[in-house]
């Protein structure tokens, strides 16, 4: 099976973030970057579809500056077996914008499956796999835990909040995972190594209009320090006296 | 732990992606694990398949022979990151790697390295590696286990070995010998041992309170019957064993740092937490001055073994330079992790903590592959050109 997988990358979730100079982004300096966490469980969904039908080919994506470059070798290095990347100065903000892109280079290659994460974790925002889905005129399964595909058909699993989803559609279609499909495998240090002769293949993204554009970035306010009232059950009218006049939440 | 002295910038993308890997392995897999294992008194050996698929065993010998064809840099960051786990871990995978199939590599036949390499790459075979005698340590040129050659060209091996990490793990033992009547430590050869031959066996080495995530054994050879081919044939005096060593050490010199890295990653974190007189712990001076000697240390160890990575890279490495690694590098090790359990008070001295566990295997690791005194020996007649060991 050919499959395709869309991968962002995106700074490593524990890290300390600040807010850039410009205001209008995170200041990158000192951060960890890393496939992002839900591209990394589609990546690792593609390695088990093609390794339980016995061969395919699976193939990398991702749009950026040269340093998306690492992500796609990390995705290679997991056992993909080629990389594509989509060159361009700055990844607009802008979902569809990077959907136009990626459709373009995906139409008409033949993919049986082409996968996302369901949301990348700068941005959370969940658009480009559907969009691109939808500019490529495919099903759209998103938020996936549990994905089978077989011969022109796939069933997958949605966690829903307290219930599983079962749904089957005809491929290609486009899939967008959640965690919950096996963990991502670590890169073994021979697939590192392999990963250095894979082709890697970089080309000019053909970015749609960004009409979508980040004005502020601010970090939460600081929480206040807690306030102690009192102990035992003495305190308890001066607490819900507090809650009511003071926090309003009663 | 942050990389203060940004020497990250030194690794090519493939040394980082390596160390990465191995970094997120020991994370899930060991850390979960360690401190009952060595409460146990065990080594997890469970760990092995995975640690095989991971790659790390061997990873700088070639992929001809199955291997990751590492340099030796990622080399050693694997030591690093293992043994930010445990001393044991790394001492398995130093064991397996540099003391099991690098002698296999270097001296073995090209018969004997298809038939062994790829399987111990594999973690399907395990070796060990032994040198020392009960009594024959630091001067194993003094060893008394003998092999003699037999008519049809097999060998009769007698004698014991003490010490041995893998010792009852292994399915195959590298072990050293003086051959027929050899007095001098010119006649020393190496032997592959497998196994279920009659008379070797071995025996776990018990009451260790110390390095106890690991097996250390004694090797006993009554009698045993070799095969003419279990020589390895380029295998020729005393320098054979010592330039397994000189792999191991290096390794051992960036493995040091990661137990001293893992203890002050602890320790650091628990000054933050630690509230006492109203104020984290890591307020005050003392702590601070503690934190800093640490961070010193460790910053200035790295420099020193990612530096003699690249000279070995460069093929130009002496023993001597390894020496001076291995000793400062465990020796920096030993003061950081009791410094950490100190930090760390009472709750330092539970198997919760890494500190204590960790200062306790350092002392092992402090005394073999070649004991701090005998590398400060090694070093001093390199300086002197005066050897102090006649
Ligand atoms: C946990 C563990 C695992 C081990 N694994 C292995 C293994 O896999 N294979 C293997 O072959 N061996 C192994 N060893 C053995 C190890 O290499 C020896 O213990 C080491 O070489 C020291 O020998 P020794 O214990 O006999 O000490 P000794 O040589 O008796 O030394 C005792 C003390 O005297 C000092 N000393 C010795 N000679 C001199 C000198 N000339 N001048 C000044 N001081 C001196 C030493 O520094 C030390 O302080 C292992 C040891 C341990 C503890």
């Amino acid at each position: 099976m050919k499959i395709a997988v869309c991968i962002k990358r995106t700074p490593d979730s524990e890290s300390r973030f600040k807010v850039a100079s410009s205001a209008t982004g995170i200041d990158e300096t000192g951060l960890k970057f890393d496939v992002d966490d839900f591209a990394g469980y589609a990546v690792e969904a593609a390695l088990q579809a093609n390794e339980k039908g016995g061969g395919g080919e699976t193939v990398v994506i991702a749009l950026g500056p040269d340093n998306v470059q690492e992500v796609l070798r990390k995705a290679m290095s997991m056992g993909a077996d080629r990389a594509i990347h989509l060159k361009a100065d700055s990844l607009p903000s802008d979902g569809l914008a990077v959907a136009k892109a990626l459709s373009a280079e995906l139409k008409d290659q033949g993919f049986d499956l082409i996968l996302f994460g369901k949301q990348a974790f700068d941005t959370s925002a969940g658009v480009v796999g559907t969009a691109t889905a939808e500019l490529l005129g495919l099903p759209c399964v998103t938020a996936v835990s549990k994905l089978d595909v077989s011969a022109g058909q796939g069933t997958a699993r949605r966690d829903l909040e307290g219930a599983g989803e079962m749904v089957s559609f005809p491929l290609p279609a486009v899939v967008t995972i959640d965690e919950g499909v096996a963990r991502p495998r670590y890169p073994s240090l021979k697939g590192i190594m392999a990963a250095k002769k894979k082709p890697l293949e970089s080309k000019p993204a053909q970015l749609g209009d960004a009409r979508v554009t980040v004005q502020k970035m601010e970090l939460p306010p600081e929480r206040a320090a807690g306030r102690i009232i009192g102990e035992g059950a003495a305190a308890v009218p001066e607490l819900i006296r507090l809650l009511q006049t003071e926090a309003k939440v009663l | 732990m942050d990389d203060f002295f940004n020497i990250d910038s030194q690794l090519s993308e493939d040394e980082l992606a390596v160390r990465d890997s191995v970094r997120r392995f020991v994370d899930e897999r060991v850390m979960p694990i360690i401190g009952q294992a060595y409460v146990d008194g065990k080594f997890p050996k469970e760990l092995i398949p995975e640690m095989a698929e991971l790659g790390v065993f061997g990873a700088n010998l070639p992929e001809e022979y199955g291997c990751a064809g590492l340099n030796n840099v990622a080399y050693g960051l694997i030591m690093q990151e293992l043994e930010r786990g445990d001393s044991g871990i790394r001492s398995f995978a130093s064991v397996q790697g540099a003391l099991a199939m690098y002698p296999i590599y270097a001296f073995g036949s090209e018969e004997q390295k298809r038939k062994w390499l790829p399987k111990m790459a594999a973690g399907e075979v395990i070796g060990c590696f032994g040198l020392t005698e009960p009594d024959y340590g630091s001067n194993p040129s003094g060893m008394i286990t003998r092999a003699r050659e037999q008519q049809d060209g097999s060998w009769i091996l007698n004698g014991a070995k003490m010490w041995i990490t893998n010792g009852s793990t292994a399915q195959i033992a590298v072990v050293w010998a003086k051959i027929n009547d050899e007095q001098s430590d010119k006649g020393i050869r190496g032997f592959i041992v497998e196994r279920g031959t009659p008379g070797f066996s071995s025996r776990d080495q018990k009451g260790k309170l110390s390095l106890r995530a690991s097996d250390t054994s004694e090797l006993v050879f009554q009698d045993v019957r070799l095969p003419k081919d279990a020589i390895l044939p380029g295998s020729n005096g005393l320098k054979s064993p010592l330039m397994c060593l000189t792999q191991a050490r290096y390794g051992i010199s960036w493995g040091a740092l990661g137990a001293a890295m893992a203890c002050f990653e602890e320790a650091l974190a628990y000054s933050k937490e630690r509230i006492m007189f109203d104020r984290p712990i890591g307020g005050f001076q003392i702590q601070q001055v503690r934190l800093a000697d640490m961070l010193t240390e460790i910053v200035k160890g790295q420099l020193v073994s990612l530096h003699l990575g690249r000279l070995k890279d460069a093929g130009t490495f002496t023993p001597q330079q390894v020496s001076l690694a291995k000793r400062n590098n465990v020796n920096i090790a030993t003061d950081i992790a009791r410094e950490a359990r100190r930090l760390l008070g009472a709750n330092g001295i539970l198997a919760e903590y890494g500190a204590m566990r960790h200062m306790a295997n350092l002392e092992s690791v402090y005394t073999y592959e070649g004991t701090h005194d005998v590398h400060a020996l090694i070093l001093g007649q390199a300086l002197t050109g005066l050897n102090a060991f006649k």
